[in-house]
C-alpha cells in the first residue's frame, strides 16, 4: 500500500466515527406548512431524475453503482459530521455535494443527498421530516448544481483540474448555507424585510462556514487528485475527463461532453 | 504498513493535541443550528420541535450514530476497493 493511499484512507477515517449532531439542517417543525410543502414539490422532480440517472448510467456502466455507493456514504456521514471551527467557537459539517456533483453528476447528488438526509431526519434526530424538502434544495440541489456548474465553467476556463475540484467544493458548500438562509429567511420574516434577516442570517453563518467551505474545497481537490492519480480511467469513464475511454471498468462509448 | 504505522501515529498525535486545544478554549462549541437556525427561529415564533423518532434520548442517539458511522465505513469500505482494487505490488 503506498503512502498516497494510506493518506487517504486515514483522511477518509474520522467519517466512520460517532458524533452528535450539530449542524445546519433545518430543524424539525421549523418551517410553517405551505414552505415546508413548497419545498417538497420543488425537490421530487430533481430526486425523480436522480432516479432515473441511476437507471440508465447503471444498466450502461457497471461500475457506476459502487461509484453512487461510495460516494452515497461519503455524502451521508460527512453531511452529519460536525467539525469544531475555533475562530467562530461553534460546530458545523461539510456537504460532500461538491465532490459528489463533480464525479457522479447533480441528478444522482440530489438521490444520494436525498436517501442521506432522509436516514438522517429518521434515525439520528439531524434535520427532520418536515423540513427534509427543504434541506434536499439547499444541500442537495443547490450544492451540487452550483459544484457541478463551477467546475465545468473553470476546467472550460483552462483551470487546472485540482483548482477547479477546490472551487467547486468551496462554493457549493457556501451556495448550501446561502440557500438554508433564503429558505429560513422567505420563512420567517413574517412583517419584517426578507432581505434584511436574509442578510443577518448570511453573515450568523459566515464566522463557521467561511473557513469550513475552505476545507471543504480542500477535501474535495484532495480526492479529485487522489482518483486522477491512482485510476484516471474512473473519470474518463464518468465524463469527467474527455478522453478516450478503454479501461476495462466499463464498456462505455467514448465521451464528447466532458471538459478538458 | 511502516506507512500505515507512521500514518497512525501522526494522526493520533495530531487529533490528541488538536482535541487537547479545543476542550480548553472557551467556547460551547454548538452546532450552527442552535446558534443560528433555531436562534432566528424562535424569534421569529416558530421553535424547533422535537423530532417525530426522538433518539435523542442517553446514549441512544451515540448507538445510533455508532451503527450510521459502522454502516457508512462499512458500504465505502467495499465500494472502495471495488473500485480501487490493489495493485499487483501491494500486500493483501
Amino acid at each position: 500500500m503506498n503512502i498516497k493511499k494510506s493518506i487517504f484512507i486515514f483522511l477518509l477515517m474520522p467519517l466512520a466515527l460517532p458524533s452528535t449532531a450539530q449542524a445546519m439542517h433545518i430543524s424539525e417543525g421549523i418551517l410553517p406548512t405551505q414552505w415546508a410543502l413548497l419545498w417538497y414539490a420543488v425537490a421530487i422532480p430533481f430526486v425523480a431524475w436522480g432516479l432515473r440517472d441511476l437507471r440508465i448510467k447503471s444498466a450502461r456502466e457497471p461500475f457506476f453503482k459502487p461509484m453512487v455507493g461510495l460516494i452515497g456514504a461519503a455524502v451521508f456521514v460527512i453531511s452529519c459530521m460536525p467539525i469544531p471551527v475555533p475562530m467562530a467557537g461553534s460546530c458545523s459539517h461539510p456537504c460532500g455535494t461538491g465532490m459528489a456533483s463533480i464525479l457522479i453528476g447533480p441528478a444522482m447528488t440530489v438521490l444520494v443527498s436525498s436517501i442521506a438526509l432522509l436516514l438522517q431526519a429518521l434515525f439520528l434526530s439531524h434535520g427532520g421530516l418536515t423540513t427534509l424538502g427543504g434541506n434536499i434544495v439547499s444541500m442537495g440541489i443547490v450544492g451540487s448544481l452550483a459544484g457541478w456548474s463551477i467546475f465545468r465553467l473553470t476546467r472550460r476556463l483552462g483551470l487546472p483540474a485540482w483548482g477547479s475540484a477546490f472551487l467547486a467544493g468551496m462554493l457549493s458548500d457556501w451556495a448550501t448555507y446561502a440557500a438554508t438562509s433564503l429558505e429560513l429567511a422567505s420563512a420567517l420574516h413574517g412583517t419584517g424585510s426578507m432581505p434584511k434577516l436574509l442578510t443577518a442570517i448570511g453573515i450568523s453563518f459566515l464566522p463557521t462556514q467561511l473557513p469550513l467551505g475552505i476545507f471543504e474545497g480542500i477535501v474535495t481537490a484532495g480526492v479529485y487528485c487522489f482518483i486522477a492519480a491512482r485510476r484516471p480511467s474512473l473519470l474518463e469513464c464518468l465524463g469527467v475527463e474527455r478522453k478516450r475511454c478503454a479501461c476495462e471498468l466499463c464498456e462505455c462509448e467514448p465521451k464528447t461532453g466532458g471538459v478538458q | 504498513m511502516r506507512n500505515i504505522i507512521l500514518a497512525v501515529a501522526l494522526v493520533v498525535v495530531i487529533t490528541a493535541g488538536a482535541t487537547f486545544w479545543l476542550a480548553r478554549q472557551p467556547c460551547s462549541w454548538s452546532g450552527v443550528d442552535e446558534t443560528v437556525v433555531e436562534k432566528y427561529a424562535e424569534a421569529a415564533g416558530r421553535p424547533a420541535r422535537k423530532p417525530y423518532i426522538n433518539t435523542d434520548q442517553g446514549d441512544l442517539l451515540l448507538f445510533c450514530f455508532l451503527i450510521a458511522g459502522a454502516a457508512g465505513g462499512f458500504v465505502s469500505g467495499y465500494c472502495f476497493r471495488e473500485l480501487f482494487p490493489p495493485k499487483k505490488g501491494d500486500n493483501p
